[in-house]
């Protein structure tokens, strides 16, 4: 249609009907049910969409696929898409939570539902577009795009300090990824192109790499988000609504993990290599002392969001171990998360709307009260653990098995983070949902509704079915990381035998 | 074709410039023959002027390059793009001025008659290939742009903000002619293309000191740091359209001129003048960046926003390559778009007979407002440079550029400045989006609807299509090597 693929529908789907909502007129009552309606019919649209999308993928090939390209900046600057083992479940994962999102913000918006909505719409075309991009400029271009909605959802819906964070949240993500704009432009004088299969092909040298990679790793490590500039995660996420949060560990944060998999590593191997201890030290750091930080808390979220940086540590640990399970098991891991730190904090929400807290002293014994929420809450708190069965434990477990393939030592520290994760989820489930139900108020606090039911229960589901049966995503991912593994096996090798040329002193 | 003597010399490149002349004139006489009454149809008048100049600018050859008035005059694809660039400026402050000065009580015929005059001055700054025609052009602009800075005359700020300009712009031209004077000394020619010739890379102290005078004069007048102090003043000064006008046509003309004199008329000793434009454009951003942070009028914000852009822009001429020009060429046209765009919405803000300037009065504005609101935070996050809105790409260009050139160092300051720019147009989203909402303001004037609507379409869908407008660039900038 009009020389328009699949993976264009996508971006302009959410678009339209951003636009739909935009011309709702009438009272404030009327336009917001209808704003709610005209999202969520629009998000399982682009759901659907994408479905259609993943029938006409093959997932046995490592090429890049549904490819369209369009005129655009230049000859070399093309509107490129397409998508590959990487991108197709980073995209099926951002399209099946957009209807979460619609569905928790219900009843829990109020104000301004109209502008709500649309931003949230926005923001889901921006970040197809992250992963669907195949041009290094387009890729930048949706991945800043979306700091803007993101920043008005956070500042008008968000709770008491959510100017400071809405703030903090974009100029700390804009500081790093104006570093990699650079990158990008030298890439594009180096290669001639921001074409990224050319790119792919393509070998940096090495003095250059050293800095590309750099630049790119600025903007990364902030998104990821990486210790020690993770602190603008935790303001987001408090301070964000609901969906907000959600969409924020959901997909946000993966963006950071699909850049290193995308651009760094493929694109610059021997600054990977080098660079890889670096990495790994500020991972172990993550995953150690921010288990520890989260543990402290005293807000629900905020203990979230800290176990979602040590979560990320698994990630970056497990994908510049530059084997193949760590990789999987990052990319695993990833798509876990986004389930499942997108369920947990959907389950805050949940309480949230009730109580108007998130303190967890507020909160004990709401199990009596709440059976099911707390049934649900179990398994999520489980995944986020690691236990077996659970999707989080196939994803941290092959990328531990990839660190201690590439470095005992680092596997032998990271190994804590898993008894600290352990500690810090149960120690909050024990004191929010066990316990005596002593709290006056809490006394007649209601189980899920039908609304909340229909929105965790696929998650649930799919969090144990990913446990029990990971290879269908795996087997997605095989593919591309075995190209990647080819490629950079043979890039690497290339500068060993260039080095080796050389007289080293040892 | 054997070369025909003539008494006249060609006029056909001439053709807008006197088209402007002769209406003007024409628009004077009626005036001076009606009095104050005929302001509204002075203003019709002088708004066709300039559409039908922009229209033969339009209708000229894209390609060549064409001299006349014995060399002092060219006309090529940069003067083209430029000039159209300084008519739209012109003919847009036109319309945000008209309902502005009618409800003020000001409406007199002599404001449409300078800007029109004013624009020549510019559009032959734009064309100058010779040191005269460039001063004559440029004193031609600032002789028009003084009295209108001083336009609300019973108004203690306006008269102050005329007579800063007049006497700093007075001062800048005297070192812009005294820099000429001694390359003219230097070299022995006034001519573009004869101080090329006798220009070369071991040129003497003479040289550089009359490059550094010149470099002097041409900063004033496009506000870059050092020479920016007159900036805030007269913008906070001046009646706000003409703090528009301020904003986008003397700056397009102005960087016009520098690119003429530099590009055009030493581009064999780009060593000595890059150094300073390096410079120029650093401190100009930083500058720019970190001096709006504390402002409280909005007008005020926009005179630094317009020195840090002007940085920015620098850096393409700083690289003194031709994508460098390209990039400068695209940064001054979506600048003009994202610059008209804003002062079409400060001039909205008005409430019974009051004009409201300070950014505490954008609060709420977009429940009271929500497309103006909608425009203005396009505005603003263009401005900071996020993409897909048209500012990204202006800035994508001349950081380009500066990569292309080596010259990493600026990019990166650039890029951090930028960071640091980006908080305070933030702060006006935060104040139009977060905070509570005030009375609503009356309904804008179908003029400024106009300016808006045509500057939001360029903002906000550039990145549909870009190919247009950098094309027009790259052709611009392919005009001078």
């Amino acid at each position: 249609m009009l020389g328009l693929g699949i993976l264009s529908g996508l971006l302009i789907v959410p678009l339209c009907g951003a636009a739909f909502i935009l011309t709702l007129k009438g009272d404030d009552a009327s336009v917001a049910r209808n704003s709610r309606w005209a999202a969520l019919a629009t998000t399982i649209v682009t759901f659907a969409l994408s479905l259609v999308a993943w029938g006409r993928y093959d997932a046995a090939s490592a090429s890049f696929q549904l490819v369209e390209s369009h005129p655009w900046l230049a000859e070399t600057i093309r509107f490129k898409l397409g998508v590959d083992g990487f991108s197709m479940p980073l995209v099926l994962l951002t399209t099946f939570l957009m209807p979460f999102c619609i569905g928790a913000s219900w009843t829990s918006i109020h104000v301004r539902v109209k502008e709500y909505f649309v931003a949230f719409l926005v923001l889901e075309t921006t970040m197809i577009g992250v992963f669907e991009s195949l041009d290094l400029l387009l890729f930048y271009l949706f991945f800043e795009a979306g700091l803007i909605p993101m920043f008005l959802i956070i500042g008008i819906w968000g709770g008491q300090r959510r100017i400071y964070a809405s703030f903090k949240f974009f100029l700390y993500t804009l500081l790093g990824s104006v570093l990699m704009l650079l990158a990008v432009m030298a890439m594009y004088w180096q290669a001639g192109t921001t074409d990224i299969p050319t790119l792919l092909q393509y070998r940096f040298p090495v003095h250059m790499q050293t800095w590309l990679w750099l630049a790119f790793f600025a903007s990364f490590a902030v998104k990821m988000p990486m210790w020690p500039v993770h602190t603008w995660l935790p303001d987001a996420h408090v301070e964000a609504p609901t969906a907000g949060s959600v969409v924020l560990a959901g997909i946000l944060l993966k963006m950071g993990g699909y850049g290193f998999i995308r651009i760094s590593l493929p694109m610059l191997p021997v600054a990977s290599q080098d660079f890889a201890p670096l990495v790994f030290a500020l991972s172990v750091i993550a995953i150690i002392f921010t288990s520890l930080t989260a543990m402290m808390q005293t807000d629900i979220k905020k203990l979230i969001a800290y176990s979602s940086v040590a979560h990320m540590g698994f990630v970056t640990l497990g994908l510049f171990t530059l084997n193949e399970q760590g990789i999987q098991g990052a990319l695993f891991l990833m798509i876990s998360h986004g389930i499942v730190a997108g369920a947990l904090f959907l389950c805050v929400g949940v309480v949230y709307d009730r109580m108007h807290t998130r303190e967890i002293a507020a909160y004990g014994g709401l199990v009596k009260r709440m059976p099911l929420y707390a049934v649900a809450m179990m398994v999520f708190t489980m995944a986020n653990v690691g236990l077996p069965g659970t999707s989080g434990f196939v994803g941290e477990f092959l990328s531990m098995l990839g660190a201690f393939k590439a470095n005992p030592n680092v596997a032998f520290f990271s190994t804590f983070g898993i008894i600290l994760s352990a500690a810090y989820a149960l120690w909050l489930y024990a004191r929010v949902i066990y316990g005596k139900l002593e709290k006056p108020n809490l006394q007649g606090i209601l189980d899920l509704d039908t609304r909340e039911k229909i929105i965790l229960a696929p998650l649930v589901a799919l969090t144990i079915y990913y446990g029990v049966h990971p290879a269908p995503v795996l087997d997605v991912f095989a593919p591309s990381t075995d190209a990647l593994m080819a490629s950079m096996k043979a890039a690497l090798s290339n500068t060993q035998t260039a080095a080796a040329a050389l007289p080293i002193p040892r | 074709m054997p070369t025909v003597h003539s008494v006249l010399p060609s006029l056909a490149p001439l053709l807008p410039e006197l088209i402007l002349g002769i209406g003007v004139l024409v628009l004077i006489l009626y005036g001076a023959w009606r009095g104050d009454r005929s302001a509204e149809t002075v203003s019709v008048g002088a708004l066709v002027l300039l559409l039908v100049a922009l229209f033969v600018v339009l209708s000229q050859p894209t390609s060549g390059r064409v001299t006349t008035l014995s060399g002092a005059f060219v006309s090529d694809a940069f003067s083209k793009v430029m000039k159209s660039l300084v008519l739209l400026g012109s003919a847009a402050t036109i319309l945000l001025a008209h309902d502005f000065f009618k409800r003020e009580r000001i409406d007199r015929f002599e404001f449409p008659v300078l800007i029109v005059l004013c624009t020549i001055g510019m559009m032959v700054m734009v064309s100058a290939n010779d040191l005269i025609a460039l001063y004559l052009g440029l004193e031609l602009q600032s002789l028009a742009a003084y009295v209108i800075a001083a336009f609300h005359r019973d108004n203690a700020k306006s008269t102050e903000a005329g007579l800063k300009y007049f006497v700093l712009g007075a001062l800048s031209s005297g070192m812009l002619l005294y820099g000429a004077s001694l390359v003219y000394g230097f070299t022995g020619t006034v001519s573009f293309p004869g101080i090329v010739s006798a220009l070369n890379e071991n040129a003497g102290l003479g040289i550089v000191l009359g490059i550094v005078f010149l470099a002097a004069g041409v900063c004033f007048k496009m506000s870059a740091v050092p020479f920016h102090m007159w900036t805030p003043d007269v913008y906070e000064g001046s009646p706000t359209p003409v703090t528009a006008f301020f904003a986008t046509a003397p700056k397009m003309a102005a960087v016009a001129m520098t690119v003429r004199v530099f590009i055009g008329a030493m581009p064999d000793v780009t060593a000595i003048w890059q150094q300073i434009f390096i410079f120029v454009a650093v401190v100009s951003m930083a500058l720019g960046s970190f001096a709006a942070i504390g402002q409280r009028s909005i007008k005020r914000l926009m005179a630094y926003s317009s020195i840090a852009n002007i940085g920015y822009a620098l850096i393409g001429l700083a690289c003194g390559s031709e994508e460098g020009i390209s990039g400068l060429v695209t940064y001054m046209i979506i600048y003009l778009a994202m610059t008209l765009g804003t002062f079409a919405i400060i001039l909205s803000l008005r409430r019974r007979e009051v004009m409201f300037e300070s950014i505490e009065d954008l609060s709420g504005l977009s429940r009271t407002h929500p497309w103006l609101a909608f425009c203005l935070a396009a505005m603003m996050f263009s401005l900071a440079g996020i993409p897909p809105l048209a500012g990204f790409f202006a800035k994508f260009y001349v950081f380009a550029a500066a990569i292309k050139a080596g010259l990493v160092t600026l990019a990166v300051i650039g890029v951090v400045t930028s960071v640091v720019g980006a908080y305070y147009y933030l702060r006006l989203v935060k104040i139009m989006y977060f905070d509570e909402p005030k009375e609503p303001y009356e309904a804008m004037a179908p003029g400024l609807r106009v300016v808006l609507a045509l500057s939001s379409v360029v903002v906000v869908l550039f990145f549909l299509l870009p190919g247009p407008l950098v094309g027009v660039a790259g052709r611009a900038a392919r005009s001078l090597f």
